[in-house]
């Protein structure tokens, strides 16, 4: 009962004074929107929103995520108020999944804002939606806990900010967003298969336009993979080079 | 069984020996000190004692667990106040008090009338909807210190609590101390401040370079040197010319301090002060005081650590700025 209220606690103090800050919802809602236009105007003729959605949606929520996690918990550090979380009587598990729970919240909503938009210019009636609750949940539980492990690796936020950067401008051009992984150069490709979020823009290309690379059960578990990868590496992390 | 037993604890930092071997016991209920200059060690073994830190070697046990394999347990039942304010500077007084009851497990209900409790206890109510980052350095440490106490822990450890804030603030801190100390919590205390440790304190450690050099209670420590005593004399003539005159007529008296006023002089034993009274009437000198002076735990703290006052202050003085 006490790691379910402390769990709480944590959300809620992190949704007011991080998540639900006007910086931050408007960059939730700018992100998006400016993707969005981008390819509007850089696109001549007709656009296809279904083909560009599942791109847009996956970006909004990798950027999104992992931004947010260099605040929360290397800034955090930094202030050292975080040594009050870690002297309460939580484990560090339930820490981190509650630290990192605003972010997957701030994930999926960021990656409705361009649905929102496409329901005004597409028609979305053939939406499997389903399939793009579930690969926005795990694209949103992926992207964050990268941002963990990418923020538990550093001292310093602009250290978070530019390593996420080391990880994110590549994944734009080799997860299938917008360029297709079989239009990459043959060397490239492998590259793909070991980011996240080829596999999760490729469930929402299921969901959104039926055509996918791989199985759903696949993209499924190899994301399942790599969020506990992800997660068992950060708390091993801060356990041995936070608790020093 | 002690509240806090510690064994040849020993911590090293990249090579560096922070703590080397140290071992004391606290008791249930007692105010125990830790005194020593910046560096000595003092913020490592409060790391280590509530689980912030591993120790490098050696044992912890508190309530007769062990520190490093029941370190959850332990954290429910200690409060922490670290050295430096540690709050979250957008959650107003009262928010950041909830918050930090509702890791702790409390209800909704109690934690908000607790906080309130706090707040007007330490005289923040005013102040209890502002932003933390809106409070001044003295705030901040009172509201640090409600934070750690809202649990109602059985020790609360205190790091450097009065440090380089205001005068009314450090009083309230220390009477708020002297509370919890007669409520029966067993207080943890670190500081550079030795008045604090005096006025506070039922045992001292006195530790120095990551080794502690004497732990007592605090009359035992003033009562080391009770043979020896001093006596200020102040003269219109002043300091050189009392020295001058003590010196002739006793060459083996050991004259601590001479300044333009008058001179401190130390006696051995029962010594009255009567010869040198007759001595400064005979030689015509125009006496304004004499007084005895009383051991300081500060005198006793630099016979047994070699370390001088200047040092101290420096290091206050460096805290304070």
């Amino acid at each position: 009962m006490n790691r379910v209220q402390a769990f709480l606690s944590i959300l809620s103090k992190d949704m007011k004074t991080y998540y639900l800050k006007p910086p931050n919802i408007s960059w939730g809602l700018i992100f998006p929107l400016a993707w969005t236009l981008m390819f509007f105007i850089r696109t001549e003729g007709d656009v296809d929103v279904l083909e560009l959605l599942p791109g847009v949606m996956g970006l909004s929520i990798l950027f999104g995520t992992t931004s947010m996690l260099a605040v929360t918990i290397t800034f955090e550090r930094k202030q050292r108020s975080f040594e009050r979380l870690l002297l309460a009587p939580i484990s560090v598990n339930v820490l981190m999944l509650a630290k990192t729970s605003g972010a997957i919240l701030f994930g999926i909503a960021n990656a409705f804002v361009p649905v929102l938009m496409a329901l005004l210019l597409a028609d979305l009636s053939n939406v499997g939606w389903l399939a793009v609750l579930g690969g926005v949940f795990f694209i949103s539980i992926t992207s964050t806990f990268l941002g963990l492990f990418i923020a538990v690796s550093v001292r310093e936020v602009f250290e978070a900010q530019t390593f996420s950067n080391f990880f994110r401008f590549p994944m734009i051009f080799l997860c299938g967003l917008f360029v297709p992984i079989g239009d990459l150069p043959l060397f490239l490709r492998p590259l793909s298969h070991i980011l996240p979020l080829t596999y999760g823009v490729d469930i929402l290309r299921n969901g959104i336009e039926h055509t996918a690379l791989f199985p759903l059960w696949l993209n499924f578990g190899v994301l399942m993979l790599f969020s506990v990868g992800l997660f068992g590496l950060s708390t091993r992390m801060i356990k041995k080079r936070w608790i020093l | 069984m002690s509240t806090i037993q510690v064994q040849a604890l020993h911590k090293k930092y990249n090579g560096l020996h922070a703590v080397r071997g140290i071992s004391f016991s606290v008791e249930k209920g007692e105010v125990f000190g830790f005194l020593g200059p910046n560096g000595a060690g003092k913020t490592s073994t409060i790391n280590m004692l509530t689980g912030l830190a591993r120790p490098s070697s050696g044992t912890i046990t508190i309530h007769g667990m062990d520190a490093l394999k029941h370190t959850k347990d332990i954290q429910s039942r200690i409060g922490v106040v670290p050295d430096e304010s540690n709050l979250y500077d957008d959650l107003s007084g009262l928010d950041n008090l909830s918050f930090c009851a509702s890791l702790y497990g409390m209800k909704k209900a109690d934690r908000i009338r607790k906080a309130r409790e706090l707040l007007a206890s330490f005289s923040l109510d005013a102040a209890r909807d502002r932003p933390f980052r809106t409070y001044s350095k003295g705030m901040k440490r009172k509201l640090t210190i409600a934070a750690a106490i809202i649990h109602e822990p059985e020790i609360l450890f205190l790091d450097e609590p009065t440090s380089g804030i205001d005068v009314e603030s450090a009083r309230q801190i220390r009477r708020l101390i002297r509370s919890l100390h007669d409520q029966g919590v067993t207080i943890f205390l670190t500081t550079h401040y030795i008045e604090d440790a005096e006025r506070l304190c039922d045992r001292i450690a006195f530790i120095v370079e990551g080794v502690i050099v004497e732990t007592d209670t605090v009359s035992a420590l003033l009562s080391r040197n009770k043979d020896t005593r001093e006596v200020a004399f102040k003269a219109v003539e002043g300091g050189r010319h009392l020295h001058d005159a003590v010196k002739q007529r006793w060459p083996d008296v050991t004259i601590r301090a001479v300044s333009a006023e008058g001179i401190r002089v130390v006696l051995e034993h029962e010594t009255s002060i009567m010869p040198f009274l007759k001595l400064f009437e005979s030689g015509g000198f125009d006496l304004l005081e004499a007084r005895i002076i009383h051991q300081s735990l500060e005198d006793v703290f630099v016979s047994i650590t070699g370390i001088d006052i200047d040092r101290l202050e420096k290091a206050r003085e460096a805290e304070s700025t």
